[in-house]
């Protein structure tokens, strides 16, 4: 079977260390925390991708070059904690071909 | 005492639309809910962002939409309860539920509906190891009463609208001394707000500590210092008597967790027959609850509301047959 074009790979490292591959497709509209909810992962999306909580905070771990974080992200993240320089809120990355194999790790809960 | 048919726990949209359906059926609700305005979550994270799947709303904001059920449950007369977070339940021997909040003020009701959402909302606490020894001594996270500040050194960490207005209100010879830590350079407050703490800063009234994070309280017995670390420069140590971390506010399932119920990943399992818990009398209706197929949208907590009150009213009422009627054939007639 070919590879289906509109997949790509992310590898979650969740709060206990454990590295997880998952599959995301960039034909359904989908972010980083939608796809960590779809396989259960621990991400809450209290707000349900608003960037109006802080709930689905991560890091980003690999090189990939990002948009950069909107006002609205950035003052969200005043409400999380572990804040660096690599951290992310989940719901404001889009799931598309450019992030193929990015790499997060999720930040403790607050 | 407060005596109602169906006391429901949560007044955002699903259970607002709870006391509606109840009132055709002639069912009196009352409202408990720990925010201090109901809506829940629509009045409380998102009130200016539009909602775009109610049906027949092409597009209507979130608290618009909180209005407007407040106005359609009007002729129903609900009660509330706000502020207050339900924290006990009993049963008496009159096969009623008595539900006491944190303030304790009981309730007594036949049927109990958790519209609870997420949970309720309580202040996101820093996760800083020792903190909950300091809680109540030093460490607090709302400011109730200004003066309980007077004279006193006080630090207050976050970057929203209530870290900026109770720097600027304790500066303002409330306070000895007031020091504002942030995590960055910019505020997301209110810009007048932001202008007042720039210019208290500049004109020496308060410290303002930025680029900052505080990780560490220390104190013998109560709160004496806090240590704050600088994004490149190192941690610092600041005298305090009291430090106010202002990071919003989180929704947590808290204490309708110890009320026996079985719960799945912090949601309710229900029954989809009735919207009913594990435990009879107790229904759990919207993002509180989970069963196979469950959506998390106001839409299906409307439905689920809808069809639990049926079940209610046959609790309450065994005997008596509950025909549905159409809102187009005898309008809505609410009480007196």
């Amino acid at each position: 079977m070919s590879k289906d074009p509109n997949i790509i790979k992310i590898v979650v490292e969740d709060r206990e260390g454990k590295h997880h591959e998952l599959e995301g497709p960039t034909d359904m509209n989908m972010n980083m925390m939608e796809l960590c909810k779809s396989y259960e992962l621990p991400v809450e999306g209290t707000c349900g991708g608003m960037a109006m909580c802080a709930s689905c905070h991560m890091y980003v771990t690999s090189d990939h070059d990002l948009a950069e974080r909107s006002e609205d992200e950035e003052d969200m993240l005043d409400e999380a904690f572990h804040v660096e320089d690599n951290s992310r809120l989940g719901c404001q990355i889009q799931l598309t071909k450019e992030i193929d194999g990015l790499e997060v790790k999720l930040a403790p809960v607050g | 005492m407060i005596q109602t048919d169906i006391l429901i726990i949560g007044a955002g949209p699903c259970g607002l639309f709870t006391v509606f359906e109840a009132g055709l059926l002639k069912l009196k609700c009352h409202l408990i809910d720990s925010l201090a305005q109901p809506g829940g979550q629509c009045s409380e994270i998102y009130p200016k962002k539009p909602i775009f799947d109610i049906p027949a709303y092409p597009e209507i904001l979130a608290g618009d939409l909180t209005d407007k059920l407040m106005e359609q449950i009007a002729p129903f007369k609900p009660g509330f309860t706000l502020g207050e977070r339900a924290e006990f339940i009993e049963k008496d021997d009159e096969d009623q539920f008595i539900v006491t909040t944190n303030r304790g003020t009981k309730h007594r009701a036949p049927v109990i509906a958790i519209a609870a959402g997420l949970g309720c909302f309580e202040p996101r606490k820093p996760p800083i190891e020792n903190l909950s020894d300091f809680e109540d001594k030093g460490v607090e996270y709302i400011i109730k009463d200004p003066e309980f500040y007077r004279g006193k050194k006080v630090v207050i960490s976050g970057g929203g609208d209530s870290a900026l207005d109770w720097t600027v209100f304790l500066a303002d010879g409330v306070a000895d001394e007031v020091t504002l830590v942030h995590r960055r350079t910019s505020f997301r407050g209110h810009p007048d707000s932001v202008q007042k703490v720039m210019d208290l800063a500049e004109a020496g009234k308060i410290n303002l500590v930025v680029n900052c994070e505080v990780v560490g309280v220390d104190g013998d017995g109560k709160l004496e210092k806090v240590t704050v670390k600088h994004k490149t420069d190192g941690e610092k140590g600041i005298e305090a008597d009291h430090w106010v971390p202002l990071f919003g506010l989180s929704p947590k399932l808290g204490p309708i967790s110890d009320w026996n119920l079985n719960i799945s990943k912090n949601s309710i399992d229900v029954d989809t027959f009735d919207y009913q818990t594990n435990v009879p009398g107790i229904y759990a209706i919207g993002d509180i609850n989970t069963y196979p197929g469950k959506l998390k949208l106001i839409l299906c907590g409307f439905h689920e509301a809808t069809l639990m009150v049926q079940s209610a009213f046959k609790r309450i009422y065994p005997d008596k047959n509950l025909v549905l009627k159409y809102t187009t054939v005898n309008g809505v007639n609410g009480f007196e």
